[in-house]
């Protein structure tokens, strides 16, 4: 995929994706107790990565997370949260029951929020990547469509 | 640990599945190992669950997400019948996993990993969507293991991109209706949870909304296990898909909506009531259209495939039947034709898959001379064979036999009728089979893989779930009296045990 940036486009999206990119974090992180959370999170810093690439272009700048990696990291992502269930039941309890999570706090609330937490984060890394990677099938599309057309 | 099994028989494939990428781009191999082994200590925890069921005297065991109590709460509930079912699908998911072996040896990582995590993902929608307690959550383990089925078949080829994308319209059309049903009950009821529904629903079982909710569910989960009119996308599903899953897909992957349409109508609804009755009698006829139907349409066709594809069509008619006559035994029938049935089809898929590893083609007038080439797998077609078409002591008679009994006393003598000539319909076709394989000339067949030194004629990773599941079929003939004593009666609903 080409990069289509010009003068203007170039250097508004310095700004742009930065802060999309603190934006989602924050949505992350502030999940439990605003409204938010991991979905919205993960398309906000897929969206990110997406300005940039489609300013860039897929060459060597910029960030580049390959459709591979993005299948991988989305398995990943999923991972964390079953793993927070293993966690539980590995510690003696049930299925996300949050109370028996290997992580000591007190207050009990605030051990429900950690464990809810990391969820979010696998949550957010499974949206951020499969929108990655449908973006990455659609551009490949173009792209051969392109190579076609030049032949 | 043991009291986290019910959870375990899910989350270990999950989480083995959506490991195995990561763990294929590391080692080709390690990750499809990782799934299969997860699969086989799924397999574990089910009959390590059935046995504790059976060992309480058919008590369930409830197991709470998350320690929170239902209706609020999601459960997994696990009583003799879903113990049995749940069992039969990890079986038969463990033995085709070690199958889609060999048929991967020559893919990159990327291949290897993707099949066996949509056949991870395939196994956990299937077993979720038999032990879940909560309707809401049946419909997630719905689409889990329709999206990887879809995935599985259009790894298939060429064709096979078509058969998949036509499966996934059709089918995504079942699961949208069934979600609909759902939502139609719990704007009835405000409840998601079967136990709570079943008790709520029983004063409000003559509102239009129930009916409507009912016809709904019927028609979602005929789509889903191809109920007659309802099968278009099936014969280019089976046929197209991946050999190496393509036997847990005809096996296990109609069988399961079958199994939750035998839940819901007899656990949840009760067929004590008019709408349910009226809708047993229309699965009743559409089960007789689809035997006659499907036998014929299997008469037509030359490719082994798509045979056992409308083979697998009239199969269905039997459950359907078995389910609409709404007495003891057809109730029995339909269950015990569902585990007999998902042994047959599945052994005899795995047979194909094995010629078409070895010959590269499947058509039906070119097996000539196959039992000296594949000894074990003749004599598992043999077998097979004999169960579909219903001889004793081969599993397939047993099955028919409670049908016969169920509409002998409920005095439903047409379904005796349609019955014997579909039997007599698969005889036909059958024994065109196992006359081409004994008795035809030998076909000029050019062997696409010759496996060295291998006495089997087939690699041992494919030899020996043809074999298993081929003796599987007798030993659940020999046992299927067991089966209906000590499980299937175990977990009767409360119509029947009235």
């Amino acid at each position: 995929m080409k990069g289509f940036g010009g003068i203007i486009i170039n250097i508004a999206f310095r700004g742009l994706v930065p802060f999309t990119i603190v934006y989602g974090i924050y949505v992350l992180c502030m999940g439990e107790s605003s409204p938010g959370g991991g979905f919205q999170a993960g398309a906000l810093l897929a969206v990110g990565i997406l300005i940039s690439r489609m300013v860039l272009g897929n060459g060597e700048n910029g960030f580049n997370i390959k459709g591979n990696t993005s299948v991988i990291m989305a398995g990943v992502g999923t991972f964390i949260y079953a793993f927070t269930g293993w966690m539980t039941v590995l510690n003696g309890g049930k299925f996300l029951e949050y109370d028996c999570m290997p992580i000591h706090m007190e207050p009990v609330h605030e051990m429900h929020a950690m464990a809810i937490f990391i969820i979010e984060i696998g949550v957010a890394m499974c949206v951020m990547m499969t929108i990655i990677n449908l973006m990455e099938a659609i551009t490949k599309r173009g792209d051969e469509d392109e190579d076609a057309g030049t032949e | 640990m043991t009291q986290n099994a019910p959870v375990l028989i899910v989350l270990l494939p999950v989480t083995a599945a959506l490991l195995c990428m990561l763990l294929s781009r590391i080692g080709r191999n390690l990750g499809s190992w990782v799934v299969i082994a997860s699969i086989v200590a799924s397999f574990l925890c089910t009959v390590d669950c059935l046995y504790q069921v059976l060992a309480a005297g058919g008590t369930p065991i409830h197991y709470w997400m998350g320690n929170w109590e239902p209706p609020i709460g999601i459960e997994f509930v696990i009583d003799p019948l879903n113990g049995l079912i749940v069992t039969v699908i990890t079986f038969i998911a463990m033995l085709v996993s070690f199958y889609g072996r060999p048929f991967l040896r020559d893919e990159d990582w990327l291949h290897v990993g993707g099949y066996y995590t949509l056949f991870g993902l395939m196994t956990v929608g299937m077993c979720g969507m038999v032990i879940t307690g909560d309707v809401f959550n049946l419909y997630v383990y719905l689409e889990i293991m329709s999206l990887s089925g879809y995935g599985l078949i259009a790894l298939g080829g060429k064709k096979s991109m078509v058969a998949a994308f036509r499966y996934l319209l059709i089918g995504t059309i079942g699961a949208s209706l069934y979600l609909m049903g759902v939502a139609y009950l719990y704007a009835m009821t405000g409840t998601l949870n079967m136990a709570d529904l079943a008790t709520l629903l029983a004063d409000r079982l003559n509102s239009p909304l129930f009916a409507l909710a009912v016809a709904c569910f019927v028609v979602g989960f005929g789509i889903k296990m191809a109920l007659f009119p309802m099968h278009g996308w099936q014969p280019d599903a089976y046929t197209y898909a991946h050999p190496g899953a393509v036997a847990l897909i005809a096996g296990c992957m109609s069988k399961v909506p079958a199994y939750s349409m035998i839940r819901f109508l007899y656990y949840i609804f009760r067929v004590d009531n008019v709408v349910v009755q009226h809708v047993l009698d229309v699965i009743g006829v559409l089960g007789i259209a689809a035997m006659l139907i499907g036998s014929i349409m299997a008469l037509a066709q030359y490719d082994f495939r798509r045979m056992l594809a409308y083979s697998s069509v009239a199969q269905i008619g039997y459950i359907a039947i078995g389910l609409a006559m709404g007495n003891l035994y057809g109730f029995i029938g339909a269950v015990l034709h569902i585990v007999n049935h998902a042994f047959m089809k599945s052994s005899l898929f795995l047979v194909i898959g094995g010629i078409a590893y070895r010959f590269g083609v499947v058509n039906l007038y070119r097996l000539g001379g196959l039992n000296k080439k594949l000894t074990i797998s003749t004599i598992t077609v043999t077998l097979a064979s004999f169960s579909m078409i219903g001889l004793p002591p081969t599993c397939g008679f047993f099955s028919k036999w409670y049908l016969l009994l169920g509409a002998y006393t409920g005095a439903q003598y047409f379904y005796i009728v349609i019955l014997v000539i579909s039997s007599l319909l698969n005889a036909v076709y059958f024994f065109r089979i196992i006359e081409q394989m004994f008795v035809q000339k030998e076909a000029s067949l050019s062997e696409v893989y010759k496996p060295v030194g291998a006495k089997l004629g087939l690699p041992l990773e494919m030899a020996v779930p043809i074999l298993v599941l081929g003796v599987g079929i007798l030993v659940l003939g020999f046992c299927s009296v067991d089966i209906v004593t000590d499980i299937i009666k175990m977990g009767l609903p409360e119509v029947f045990v009235r």
